[in-house]
């Protein structure tokens, strides 16, 4: 029914990834939201370094362990078997989230159910429906240095996930600085959503159709 | 000062009764006090509010005091993993109130380092900050969080001496240190049980003093996602 359904697909999930990991900047302490998110480090650039934060209490993020070498005891935010690396440092939740709010972590790169033109951000629950929680998004957003979102342009009905007013309740209020979806990159700006760059075989006015939320130019 | 008890279940002897309140430490299922839970269990206790980070899966850790209906009340920021909880939670069987995480964790380690609320900037222009005082500094708004003062803490270390000295390992530490810094009396649960003086004192993560029964026991330590890459 919307022109929506019927445009092109633009990136994939390993794209939209390698599209976030250039937002990654060399010497950053980074941390990374479940979903495309945990994709981002298979793509960082070369010649950059970037130290991954996982918020239940780790700095030096390592990949995952090869069969055998799983430790219960070493874990990410996602309840995923990780290992260390020779940069780790470890310490308890009050200490990691002190470093989240107290703005020594320059990025978050989130998942999101749903993004506004005021850069709020909702990605916790459906009311009635989904019952998750919040997990460490609430403090995510609030304290580190810029957001960057990245999810599916639509819902999987055609509708904009770009939105001039988030329906669901809210993970933080104008916290979005960026937004990277499967049709392109968004910055928030001054009066609504601002094109940066649109993904391969999309064209603008592809993305101005499949986008509820003001585009400013 | 005797603090290391034989049992989980002689640790928490006298100190355990109805609609009180419980700092639990861990983070899913790791680090989580599975000895002590399961003496809970035992114990029959009821009408428990329990501040944990999350309430363990359906049939490990919290899940086996949601599954017998003793606890009344829950403080966390995730409970994802467990299809009961939701069940209890959406039919109004179970209370729940959200904290964003870091706030969570801040609201333990600040009742354990007596102070009774602090301002933060997480959970501003929320549904969490409805009903909390907001104060503004240089523009930004900050909603008053009250620090958690738990009656119990039960937590779960990697090694302890005989006065409560306690190492962690790796993301294992987790919530442990707030959530036993919280309680009126903590109960700390690990692997194992060293004398004075063979830990380092430049290497203990959580000082004795905050610690006031201490049992060794084997821990299952269940993996929740286990995931691996592929050998190189």
């Amino acid at each position: 029914m919307t022109t929506a359904q019927q445009g092109p697909k633009g990136w994939d999930r390993n794209q939209m990834a390698a599209r976030a990991a250039r937002e990654l900047q060399d010497g950053t302490y980074v941390n990374l939201g479940i979903g495309i998110p945990t994709l981002v480090p298979n793509f960082i650039p070369e010649g950059v370094e970037v130290t991954l934060q996982s918020e239940n209490g780790m700095l030096g993020m390592g990949p995952f362990p090869v069969e055998g070498e799983e430790d219960a005891d070493l874990i990410n935010a996602g309840k995923q078997t990780i290992t260390e690396l020779p940069n780790t440092a470890y310490f308890d939740s009050a200490f990691s989230f002190g470093m989240i709010r107290g703005g020594k972590i320059a990025m978050a790169i989130l998942g999101a159910m749903e993004v506004d033109e005021n850069g709020d951000l909702a990605n916790w629950m459906i009311p009635g429906k989904l019952v998750k929680g919040m997990g460490g998004a609430m403090d995510l957003v609030a304290g580190v240095g810029r957001v960057v979102v990245v999810m599916d342009h639509t819902n999987k009905h055609g509708d904009s996930k770009l939105l001039k007013t988030c329906t669901l309740p809210l993970t933080g209020k104008a916290v979005v600085d960026r937004v990277i979806t499967n049709l392109g990159v968004l910055d928030v700006v001054e009066g609504g959503l601002k094109i940066v760059e649109t993904a391969d075989g999309v064209s603008e006015q592809d993305l101005r159709n499949a986008t509820e939320a003001t585009i400013v130019s | 000062m005797k603090k290391v008890y034989g049992s989980a279940k002689e640790a928490l002897d006298g100190i355990v009764h109805d609609d009180m309140l419980i700092a639990a430490g861990g983070f899913g299922l790791c680090g989580i006090p599975e000895l002590l839970i399961d003496a809970l269990v035992e114990s029959g206790v009821k009408g428990l509010t329990v501040a944990s980070n999350n309430a363990g899966v359906d049939d490990f850790g919290l899940g086996k005091l949601l599954a017998t209906r003793q606890i009344k009340k829950m403080m966390s920021s995730y409970v994802g993993e467990n299809a009961e909880f939701m069940r209890q939670y959406l039919s109004g069987e179970l209370e729940l109130e959200f904290n964003p995480q870091g706030t969570l964790a801040e609201r333990m380690r600040a009742g354990g380092a007596g102070i009774p609320g602090f301002y933060t900037k997480t959970g501003v222009g929320t549904v969490i900050a409805d009903g909390k005082d907001v104060k503004s500094w240089d523009g930004q708004d900050y909603i008053l969080e009250e620090g958690i003062f738990a009656d119990i803490s039960i937590v779960k270390a990697w090694k302890a001496d005989e006065t409560g000295n306690a190492i962690f390992r790796k993301t294992a530490r987790n919530f442990n240190p707030p959530a036993a810094m919280c309680g009126k009396i903590c109960i700390m649960e690990v692997e194992e049980i060293v004398p004075v003086g063979s830990l380092d004192p430049d290497a203990i993560h959580l000082p004795g003093v905050y610690v006031h029964r201490i049992i060794q026991g084997t821990h299952e330590k269940r993996i929740e996602q286990r995931t691996t890459r592929p050998a190189a």
